[in-house]
């Protein structure tokens, strides 16, 4: 019976508001993405630069496509000559059959990665037209499931994985415990906030410890809240814009309880790109303090003379997560915090600000209908790694660690994946004098 | 009046009146769509990033210039010829300095005007051959993209069976497939002429302030 009703329940058409997509699109097309829509001469010279048109070859992966439903209602609404066009009948509306057939294109096959940008010859920023469009298809209820969840449980929860201040503050105390590592939660007057990602607590929360480690060991004056902890943004990743206000605004809110001057994002990389690069515009007004990637905060530290570490002894080659290096411009400070850390350090081809995607970015790692995608996508990063003869990737974004530990276990592959600042963390040189926190 | 005396006069007047209110008026649309300030402290420059971007993509960059040859090359070919050919053929020369202003530059010599309508035929060509085989290019396009080309290609191809002046004829056929050209040309792709410049530049201020223009 049960699954007659599921079966029903999926032969069911799904009901698509197009009218809310068209309106929502209207709505966000500013001169920033007509410009866009009006440059696009269908070269596809981005198909070269897409990870998901590399492994499938697939002509529906150019990242092109993805322009098509909003081109489609600019060219109708709100284009020059668009009432000429509508007059014309050269301008049709877009369709409910578009919705459905472009849902995949807009979320599954698109990690906002930015590849595209760096190729077309226009400049087009693909990813950011994908993130308008995710709203509006969302507006017109489509979306995966899996995906809009998160953000539900995000907004409802405080985390996409379902950790509250209560599980929050009961893994701290574990942490601390287990690792015999001062962390602090919701300390009034701290300088320094410091989030952490879900996918961290649970599943690798021993970054979480390193991280505290390695601030304790610099002096940094630094605590977590209960108030804003969730570093991760689903709400944009899903489309839904009022979450990701809620989730920028519990950040601001704890920074300003605790009078924090400094915000660090934790290893994730669309964390940091949300936060650094379109916190304040989400939120209306320019945030209070400061925001650094860990990577960012700790060569800083380590600049400063206040973080000091020993070498590793294997070969190390490092995976760019794409917000944090070519999307976050915070490329460089990886790979200084690995100077003098990882003697045999072997950059991959291509690498830094033009490095290939892990293949779960943009909230596919959440979608579990990608998977078999994803593990795709993953065997660039395998070739590319065992081309340097590295026996350890490290990166520092706990979505791309997840990602490709996830599509390394469904490979069978046999190289060590690991996490930045866990291996500072390892190396610290904990004996060094330091020099003085020159913030404080 | 004869019909090239209509050609190259109502006709030639009507058809830049359209070209150019429409490049206006598009340019006008796509500017006044408005744009949000960007509220995020930048690391750098998104004036410096916005010109860097504007220059950068105009060559193969973050080592994709061996998967991106084909278009690079053929595209090199077929604009550089083009521009050659529009700004400094000898009849161009004449017409400008006849209708419009006068030109501070010599008009090119013949052996010049064959390279350079061979590089633009042959980058046409080769773009739309491109265009009707890949499978990628072959999902993308639509009419307008191949409505852009022919127009483009009949414009260049009356223009050389007119370039001995021996026939009146084909000077007319040249400035009507030119005329329509550019009464299309503002309401099509073909605008990518100017727009790549606003495409590149929103681009490069967006990411220039971040600290690496892509």
């Amino acid at each position: 019976m049960t699954n007659e009703v599921s079966s029903v329940a999926q032969a069911r058409p799904r009901p698509i508001d197009v009218q809310a997509a068209v309106e929502k699109l209207n709505a966000l097309t500013g001169a920033h993405v007509a410009s866009y829509l009006d440059a696009c001469v269908h070269c596809g010279q981005c198909a070269q630069a897409c990870h998901f048109h590399e492994v499938t070859r697939d002509p529906r992966h150019v990242p092109a496509m993805k322009l098509a439903p909003i081109t489609k209602v600019y060219r109708r609404h709100k284009a020059p000559f668009a009432g000429l066009r509508r007059t014309l009948g050269l301008a049709p509306e877009l369709s409910r059959q578009d919705l459905e057939d472009w849902e995949e294109l807009i979320f599954d096959s698109c990690t906002m990665c930015g590849r595209c940008t760096v190729v077309c010859p226009m400049g087009i920023d693909i990813a950011s037209v994908v993130a308008v469009s995710r709203q509006a298809f969302v507006a017109a209820g489509l979306g995966p499931a899996d995906l809009l969840q998160a953000a539900d449980n995000a907004r409802d929860r405080g985390s996409p994985l379902g950790v509250t201040k209560a599980v929050l503050a009961d893994r701290i105390e574990w942490l601390a415990d287990e690792f015999e590592i001062p962390i602090a939660l919701d300390r009034p007057q701290a300088d320094v906030l410091l989030l952490i990602s879900s996918i961290e607590l649970m599943k690798y929360p021993h970054s979480v410890s390193a991280m505290a480690k390695l601030l304790n060991h610099a002096g940094v004056d630094w605590t977590l809240s209960t108030t804003g902890y969730e570093s991760t943004n689903f709400g944009v990743l899903a489309g839904k814009a009022d979450v990701a206000k809620i989730l920028i605004s519990r950040i601001t809110e704890a920074a300003e309880s605790l009078g924090a001057k400094t915000v660090i994002v934790p290893e994730c990389g669309h964390a940091f790109g949300v936060l650094r690069w379109s916190g304040a515009n989400i939120l209306g007004r320019p945030l209070p303090y400061e925001v650094r990637h860990i990577t960012e905060f700790l060569a800083r530290c380590k600049r400063d003379g206040r973080l000091r570490f020993k070498s590793v002894d294997t070969s190390v080659t490092y995976h760019d997560p794409c917000q944090i290096s070519r999307r976050g411009g915070a490329t460089q400070d990886a790979r200084y915090l690995l100077d003098g850390v990882a003697s045999d350090f072997r950059e991959m081809t291509p690498t830094g600000n033009y490095n290939w995607c892990c293949g779960g970015g943009g909230g596919v790692q959440a979608i579990g209908r990608a998977a078999d995608l994803r593990h795709d996508v993953f065997r660039i990063k395998m070739r590319q790694v065992e081309e340097t003869g590295a026996n350890t990737m490290v990166s520092a974004c706990s979505n791309c660690r997840l990602t490709m530990d996830e599509s390394k276990a469904a490979l069978g592959w046999d190289k060590e994946l690991a996490s930045l600042v866990e291996i500072l963390a390892e190396h610290l040189e904990e004996d060094a004098p330091q020099a003085p926190d020159p913030a404080r | 009046m004869t019909l090239l005396d209509f050609v190259e006069g109502p006709l030639w007047y009507v058809a830049s009146s359209v070209f150019l209110l429409g490049v206006v008026w598009r340019l006008a649309g796509i500017l006044l769509a408005g744009r949000a300030r960007d509220l995020s402290i930048s690391r750098q420059s998104p004036i410096a990033g916005a010109l860097k971007a504007v220059v950068l993509h105009s060559l193969p960059h973050g080592g994709n210039l061996k998967r991106t040859v084909y278009h690079f090359v053929s595209g090199y070919l077929f604009h550089l010829g083009l521009f050659a050919l529009l700004l400094f053929a000898a009849p161009h020369v004449a017409f400008i300095n006849k209708h419009m202003i006068a030109l501070p530059w010599p008009a090119m010599p013949r052996w010049a005007f064959i390279i350079a309508a061979e590089a633009a035929f042959a980058g046409l060509i080769l773009l739309y051959v491109r265009r009707l085989t890949d499978p990628v290019t072959r999902q993308l396009s639509d009419a307008d993209d191949h409505i852009g080309t022919w127009l483009t290609f009949l414009a260049m191809l009356t223009g050389c069976l007119a370039l001995q002046e021996a026939h009146t004829g084909l000077r007319v056929l040249h400035m009507l497939s030119v005329e329509a050209l550019m009464i299309y040309f503002p309401f099509s792709r073909l605008m990518h002429a100017f727009t790549f410049v606003l495409a590149r530049a929103n681009t490069g201020a967006t990411f220039g302030r971040r600290g690496f223009t892509p």
